[in-house]
Formats: structure tokens, sequence, C-alpha cells
């Protein structure tokens, strides 16, 4: 018997929903040229760009005019956060974040000035109180925090606390645009296509009318909030999938909750692995846990040899041989960690193939290791 | 980059120093943390077990493999060369 094979990394990069590749499609006929111009062609680029502008609005419940696009979530994040920072340098240089931010906000704040950083609790959610005294510290700026743990899934208290002195809060909320609603309580906010099902290279990033924000790159109107260089037909396939996925997200959602409580009691059964994250209060689609005595790359190789693609935080599985920062500031077990994202149409049957599997690699890696 | 949280490490003289250090100097995640499961047993309940390793995911996991094996993480400290020490008691 074969089965195919089983994709279950979309918290990395989601399959291209529907919608956006007929989207996709129609738009690369008629998005080709520079939306700046005045010429018909530029036109109908920009046309196609405000289309994308409105739809984006509409499903994330906020005005047009907060709405800019950009290259990609990493953009999305540097303009956001370094923006709001850059319209407050009077005051200094740092951003306080949280120990559990994704490597883009981290090297973002890195770049920009010496930051400030607060830990979590073991569920990985943001200790907010140090949040808030971090922010009140001589020359902080500006605070950041993510809406959604991108490794672990735990939810954060994103407007449950007020920063004092006027410090303004940057979200990244690439980890659950369109999966679950916006929190309220930011200033400026990022996500990315790519995580939700739309193309690569498309960043959204909102900026509240109200905010102060300037350009933190070079720029002939620093306080100009037009688009970033965009991909245009990219552009408009991302607003059509994320139109899409707001509208499934309910019964989608739903059903990812399900299959992730089932992995996550089943996993718990095998014995001496650590499965992280807040069982509740989580991304509808993800789940992380790590085996004690496991190898990760031997994980992720053995279990892709049985035809399922999923990521690990594992040092030895990653480039830069560092182990996790979010499992390190969690307390978890960074080594035989794997993440597992659900996409879209991941059944039950699926689930149930991979539960069956796992339990055997796992004990035969550690009988590899004399175990 | 600024630590600015409650996690505070302090050395003493008196802490404590075990008899028995594993050398897994060199070694990478997460052999430092079998080398610990599979000795672990040969000292007595009660008694203190070090592993030297310059890994630096063995700083994490080291009291997460004593979370969750039931044992206890008391201290890291240097061993002469610089390499950290981390020092478990056996419990169970």
């Amino acid at each position: 018997m074969t089965n195919a094979p089983v994709y279950l990394d979309t918290a990395s990069s989601e399959p291209l929903h529907p919608a956006a590749r007929a989207t996709l499609l129609a738009a690369l006929e008629h998005g080709y040229a520079d939306p700046r111009r005045l010429h018909g062609p530029g036109r109908n680029a920009r046309l196609l760009l405000d289309n994308a502008r409105e739809v984006v609005a509409e499903a994330l419940a906020v005005r047009r005019e907060e709405v800019m696009f950009t290259s990609s979530g990493t953009r999305a994040v540097q303009l956001g956060l370094l923006g709001l920072a850059a319209a407050r340098t009077d005051r200094g240089r740092r951003i306080a974040h949280s120990a559990v931010e994704h490597q883009a906000v981290t090297d973002a704040a890195n770049w920009w000035g010496e930051p400030v950083e607060v830990g979590a609790d073991g569920e990985g959610r943001v200790y907010d109180g140090d949040l808030v005294e971090a922010s009140t510290m001589p020359g902080v700026t500006v605070a950041a925090l993510q809406s959604a743990n991108h490794e672990v899934g735990t939810v954060q208290p994103v407007g449950a606390f007020p920063l004092a002195n006027g410090v303004p809060l940057f979200v990244d909320a690439c980890a659950s645009m369109g999966r679950l609603p916006l929190p309220e309580g930011w200033d400026a906010l990022a996500g990315s296509a790519h995580k939700w099902g739309g193309p690569s290279g498309v960043g959204v990033l909102l900026v509240r009318r109200r905010a102060r924000w300037t350009n933190p790159f070079p720029a002939g109107d620093p306080l100009s909030r037009a688009d970033d260089h965009v991909d245009v037909a990219g552009t408009l396939a991302a607003a059509a999938a994320l139109q899409a996925v707001v509208a499934e997200r309910g019964e989608v959602g739903a059903k990812q909750r399900a299959l992730i409580d089932l992995i996550r009691a089943r996993v718990a059964d095998i014995p001496d692995v650590d499965v992280v994250g807040d069982p509740v209060d989580r991304l509808p689609h993800l789940v992380t846990f790590s085996f004690l005595y496991v190898d990760g790359e031997a994980l992720v190789t053995e279990l892709d040899r049985l035809g399922f693609g999923l990521a690990s935080g594992s040092a030895c599985a990653v480039d830069t041989r560092e182990p996790s920062r979010v499992l390190a500031a969690m307390g978890a077990l960074t080594h035989g960690n794997i993440r597992l994202s659900l996409t879209r149409e991941t059944t039950r049957e699926d689930v149930e193939r991979f539960l069956a599997v796992l339990p055997g690699v796992v004990a035969s890696i550690r009988e590899r290791a004399g175990l | 980059m600024t630590a600015y949280s409650s996690k505070l490490t302090i050395h003493f003289d008196d802490d404590p120093w075990p008899e028995r250090v594993l050398d897994c100097r060199g070694q990478l995640c997460p052999a430092p943390i079998i080398a610990l499961g599979r000795h672990i047993g040969e000292v007595a309940v009660g008694e203190l077990l070090g592993v030297a390793a310059d890994d630096p995911a063995a700083r994490h996991d080291v009291p997460a493999w004593a979370r969750m094996r039931g044992q206890e993480f008391v201290v890291e400290r240097p061993a002469e060369d610089g390499v950290p020490v981390y020092v478990v008691r056996r419990i169970s």
C-alpha cells in the first residue's frame, strides 16, 4: 500500500489556497505594471492593489488606510516595529520584547539598539507585568509582543495590559493572521501571506491612523505610508486567500482544534515526552513536543522517509546549531523536538497514520542510543 | 543583549560538587543527556552526578531532563577549564 506524503509544516508555509491560485492567474495578466504610474496598465495595477487593500481591511476589520503591503512578512515586521521606533528616537533607541518573539523581531530590535528582553512562563506566555515594567526603562521607546507563538502556539495577552508613558505596542501576528481574529491594543501589526495560504513574498503591515510612524529605511517621504515595492498579483492573491481563510476559519479551526487535541493526548502517552504550549488558549493548527534522548534531526529525517513532513526546533536540525530560543525560554526540552502544523485539508486519517508510526520511530532512535 | 528576568545564577564556594562528572565535552545534543540517562542509576539515591558539557543546549536540557525524570537539578558551575558542569541529584 502506498500513501501520499502528508505535509505537516504549515506554520513554516501553508500550501497556496485554491482561492489564491485562481486570483493569481487572473491578476498576473493585468497586474504587471508599476501601480504608481499614470498610464492605463499602471492604473490597472493600482486598481488591483486597491482591491486587495479593501479585501484585507474587511477581513481584518481595520480601515483601508491602515493597510500597507510589503515584500515579505519579515519586511512588514521591520517596517512596523522600527517605524514606531523611528518616530520616537528623541527618547532613545531601545525596544522591549518577549523572549519568545520570532527571529525577525529580535534581529530588528538588536539592529536598532540594545533591546530589553522579558521572560515567559512554562507555557510560553510572556510575563506581561515584566513587559510593562520594561517599557518604563530609560531609552525604551517601543514594546513588541507576538499575537501567538509561532513554535508552540500559545496565545499572548495582547491588549490585556496598558503600557505607560505612551510607549506604542508592535504586534507580530504572522503566526495567527487569518486563523484567529486580531487582538486589540496595538499600534502597528505585521502578517505574512504564505502563513495563511497566500503566495510567499507578500507581507501585510497595519499601522493605526493615530500611531506615530516614520519609515526607518531610506525613503523619499519618510512619513508616507505608501506600500513597499510589492508584487501586485501576489498581493491580490494573498488578499483572496485571506478572505477565504477568514470565511472558513470557524469550520476549519474547529476541525484543526479537535485534531490537535487528539494528537496532544496520544503523544503524551509516549514515554518521556514534553508536550509544550498552552493546551487550550492556542493557535488551532499547531503543536510542539520534544522526546527525551532523541536526536531531532534523526526524528525529522526518519519521519520524512515515512512520508511525513515536519519541522524541528532542535539545534541539530537547524543551520545555526543553536537550540530554539522559544523552547529554552520556556524551560522546555530543546532536543528531540518536532513542531506539527496542520493544513486546512489534513484529515483524521492522516493524523491517525502519523500517530501509528511515531511511537516506533521514537523507540528505534532511543534504542540506537542505548536507552 | 540585556537579560531582564528573575533568573539569576549565583555561585557559592560551598556549592555541592559531585564525586563523579561525566565528560561530554565536544558532544552535541542530545548526547550529554543520553549520558546522564545511562549513568544516573549508577549513583545512590540522594547522591550527586555531574555532566561537563559545552553544547549550549545542555544548559536548558539538563534541568528539563531532571523535571521530566523526577530528578533534581542542583546547580551549574564551571570546571577548571571553564566548561560548565551541570550537577544533578538522584531522587528516585
